[in-house]
């Protein structure tokens, strides 16, 4: 087997280019509203558009940017942040893993650097329902689209969300979450044990803002704390069984 | 400091989808890691977005019937576009008709 297989003049990599770039359209508009809101925080932090859209287009992860930034208009220290971005990205160490088993030994090894770059939830849901193994060109066409809309997003949410009104502000602020409820939700209608676990979440955390010692925790640490402890309880406690694809 | 940071999390960020590409050849057998793993998104996840929604908005009932919406839309199937955009028109009409009152 030669290279050619891996070359950009072949149609069939061409042709999973745009699909790819077709299929990254919906979430790069996605991305650019919900970024939007995650202007807000780059804001609250204390940075300029710039740091937004450069952070943005370097780690396109709204839950662990926004956790990031909120520690950051909080006063942080880089361990923490070190941390909480290990924690909260924790989920794409198991999606870098499930993508691994999809690359075919051909494939040369740089492709690998590139495809990890982005590997969002999003982009890894799309990229892991096609059949087969992996063809990074896909990756790369859904690239194309979906980043810029975050970066952008994220950059003009920062400039134009304090010259929003109340009312705008306020419901665009709600986008984020709704993002984690489309991520978090479908999964637990499929798995009892994981609809039971977010609402114990809710509970716990709603619990720990009033709760004496963790309470007194900072955000992050408090994340970190719950997310280890409540993770590894449901662990032990419901083992996933072998050879079950992660949603 | 803020450039800093900025790298901290995206150095992080990088190692953590590229290491288990570029490292890991053989799936994980330990079925403890693996059941770790899967659940981290779901508990980090609901923690973020529960009380912190009902805070986010001016009305805290807002926030609350954004949640309710959003987990029924999510529930339903909707992607992830249609949940954002769900849960951003109840806050709209929800502090609208607070307004009014």
């Amino acid at each position: 087997m030669n290279n050619s297989n891996y070359s950009f003049q072949n149609p069939n990599n061409q042709r999973a280019f745009k699909m790819g770039f077709r299929d990254g359209i919906p979430i790069g508009l996605g991305y650019f509203a919900v970024a939007f809101s995650l202007g807000v925080a780059v804001k609250d932090a204390g940075l300029s558009w710039f740091q937004g859209f450069i952070a943005s287009w370097l780690c396109t992860t709204s839950t662990g940017e926004y956790a990031v930034f909120s520690l950051m208009a909080a006063g942080t220290t880089m361990l923490e942040i070190a941390l909480v971005t290990l924690i909260i990205n924790a989920r794409y160490l198991l999606m870098s893993c499930a993508m691994s088993q999809r690359i075919d030994p051909e494939m040369p090894f740089w492709h690998r650097f590139l495809i990890a770059f982005h590997l969002t939830d999003e982009l890894f849901g799309i990229t892991i329902a096609r059949p087969g193994t992996l063809n990074p060109y896909y990756s790369y066409g859904a690239f194309i689209p979906a980043v810029p809309g975050w970066a952008l997003g994220t950059a003009l949410g920062t400039v134009v969300g304090t010259i929003l009104p109340l009312w705008l502000t306020s419901a665009l602020s709600v986008a984020l979450y709704g993002m984690f409820l489309a991520v978090f939700i479908p999964p637990a209608r499929q798995n009892k044990v994981v609809a039971a676990l977010i609402a114990l979440c809710f509970a716990i955390s709603y619990a720990s803002r009033h709760l004496p010692l963790i309470c007194d925790l900072s955000d992050g640490m408090r994340i970190i704390l719950l997310t280890v402890v409540l993770s590894s309880a449901a662990a032990l406690l419901f083992p996933r069984k072998e050879e079950v694809d992660a949603p | 400091m803020n450039w800093v940071y900025i790298a901290v999390m995206a150095i992080v960020t990088y190692a953590v989808r590229v290491l288990p590409m570029t490292l890991i050849k053989k799936p994980i057998r330990n079925r403890f890691i693996r059941s770790f793993l899967y659940y981290v998104p779901y508990v980090t996840l609901s923690i973020m977005t529960f009380p912190a929604i009902v805070q986010a908005t001016g009305y805290p009932l807002a926030g609350a019937l954004a949640l309710v919406v959003g987990i029924v839309v999510a529930w339903l199937g909707a992607n992830l576009f249609t949940v954002a955009v769900s849960c951003c028109g109840v806050v709209l009409i929800t502090e609208w008709i607070m307004h009014l009152l």
